[in-house]
């Protein structure tokens, strides 16, 4: 196994970033947290040469390893590196196909419905766009009735994959339902998500890397005034 | 007694995919093409939120996506392992894979199979940068992705050993020769002896 320090690159805002660090967390592996100040204008020269591939955060260093991207491939890294501590990962094959399985299609799927969002201009785009973004989060509702078995978390009785994978959004989620005036996660629509939200964000290992809702809501007028003044496209956050 | 099936569609190479983890595995499964059964029956009973083939159905429990598919059917049957030990190769492997799945990676070789004109030729560009990553970055000097063994990235990437051939026959222009992608070229030839592999090629006609 290396051995080494362990740093991980990302920013305060990002979901992705947030999950490798719930992970060491979870682990309780001290790590080293980098911040990239400008990602969305000005890429630093670490980010350029250790994911010149995709140019995204988070990466994860460790020891002397090259750089590990993609936030889900470094949760099964951090979770086989660290194999005597805490599960991230069920034990059960098919429960760990089911995490998998969710955790892709948020990110394959559902999230680029929640970018639509926010980026949409004009009524129609935005109804198209959040009819999606909730037909994702009852899907997610019915998946956490399967997978918690009536425990806490979508790992059970602990924080796990899926959990670390959908909790990562919540923070967005919320500047979402603020922008739209719209309630995606509650008591009356999605009771089993809105208990396990506020678990989660109370949890020792989220809560001190969950961004707060209205930083990330002012954060989020800048992002997408700068997305439309740019002309980017929506797939190069 | 184990029950295990696979919906495919020929000649989908996310099934085929499946199709060799099992082979190689020596685990015995019930294949079953998209276009023997209807539609809207099996694949929305076995794949609702995708309604997309493949998908393993193991002892009546199904999972879709053919890279969640092959990590279940790796930890399942772990004999002929598929993923390399260590923590490191192992997110190596998942990461090239990702790369290759992805649709901005997987559009220009679907764009010089079926583009026209203009299209056609910015395809043909795309998809010669591409191959070059997989030949310099991601094969290098190794007999297979996997090392000396066929792995889990080399099932993702064997759907260039098994078709990429015919789609450029297909399409008259040739870009995968042995002078330009000597490495990818002799392992297509690797890939296609395997006798596992060999007998479970889409059929060039």
């Amino acid at each position: 196994m290396a051995s080494g320090e362990v740093k991980v690159l990302g920013t305060w805002a990002s979901q992705f970033a947030m999950r490798p660090r719930i992970a060491l967390n979870i682990k309780s592996v001290d790590y080293e947290f980098i911040e990239e100040k400008n990602l969305l204008e000005e890429k630093s020269q670490l980010l350029l040469q250790s994911n010149p591939v995709h140019k995204k955060v988070p990466v994860l260093f460790h020891g002397d390893n090259k750089p590990i991207c993609e936030s889900l491939i470094i949760l099964q890294y951090i979770d086989e590196t660290w194999s005597s501590g805490p599960p991230i990962l069920p034990s059960d094959p098919y429960d760990r196909a089911t995490a998998r399985f969710w955790a892709a299609y948020l990110d394959d799927k559902w999230y680029p419905a929640v970018k639509s969002l926010g980026i949409a201009e004009g009524d129609e785009a935005k109804k198209t766009a959040m009819a999606q973004v909730e037909e994702g989060v009852a899907l997610m509702e019915e998946a956490f009735g399967n997978c918690s078995k009536g425990k806490g978390f979508f790992g059970g009785d602990e924080i796990g994959y899926l959990d670390i994978a959908f909790g990562s959004f919540l923070g967005w989620l919320r500047v979402v339902e603020k922008f739209n005036g719209a309630k995606l996660i509650d008591e009356a629509k999605t009771p089993g998500l809105a208990d396990w939200a506020e678990r989660l964000c109370s949890h020792a290992a989220v809560k001190d890397v969950m961004p707060d809702a209205d930083k990330l809501a002012e954060f989020a007028m800048i992002v997408v005034a700068k997305i439309r003044g740019l002309g980017l496209a929506a797939h190069s956050l | 007694m184990e029950e295990v099936k696979v919906l495919g569609s020929w000649p989908s190479p996310y099934g085929f995919r499946v199709q060799w983890a099992l082979e190689l595995k020596g685990v015995e499964y019930e294949y079953v093409d998209k276009d023997l059964f209807n539609k809207s029956d099996m694949l929305l009973k076995y794949n609702p939120v995708h309604k997309k083939i493949p998908v393993l159905v193991h002892n009546g429990k199904p999972i879709a996506e053919s890279v969640v598919i092959l990590e279940y059917i790796e930890e399942t049957w772990p004999q002929h392992p598929l993923l390399p030990k260590d923590p490191y190769e192992r997110a190596m492997a998942r990461f090239w894979i990702n790369f290759l799945d992805n649709k901005d990676k997987v559009a220009p070789f679907v764009t010089f199979f079926i583009g026209l004109g203009e299209e056609h030729k910015k395809a043909a560009e795309e998809v010669k940068e591409l191959l070059k990553i997989y030949e310099e970055q991601v094969l290098g000097e190794k007999k297979y992705f996997g090392g000396e063994e066929i792995g889990m990235l080399d099932l993702a990437m064997g759907w260039m050993a098994a078709s990429f051939g015919v789609i450029e026959e297909i399409v008259d222009v040739r870009i995968l020769d042995g002078e330009t992608f000597p490495r990818l070229h002799a392992w297509i030839q690797n890939f296609r002896a395997n006798p596992v592999i060999k007998n479970n090629l889409p059929d060039h006609d």
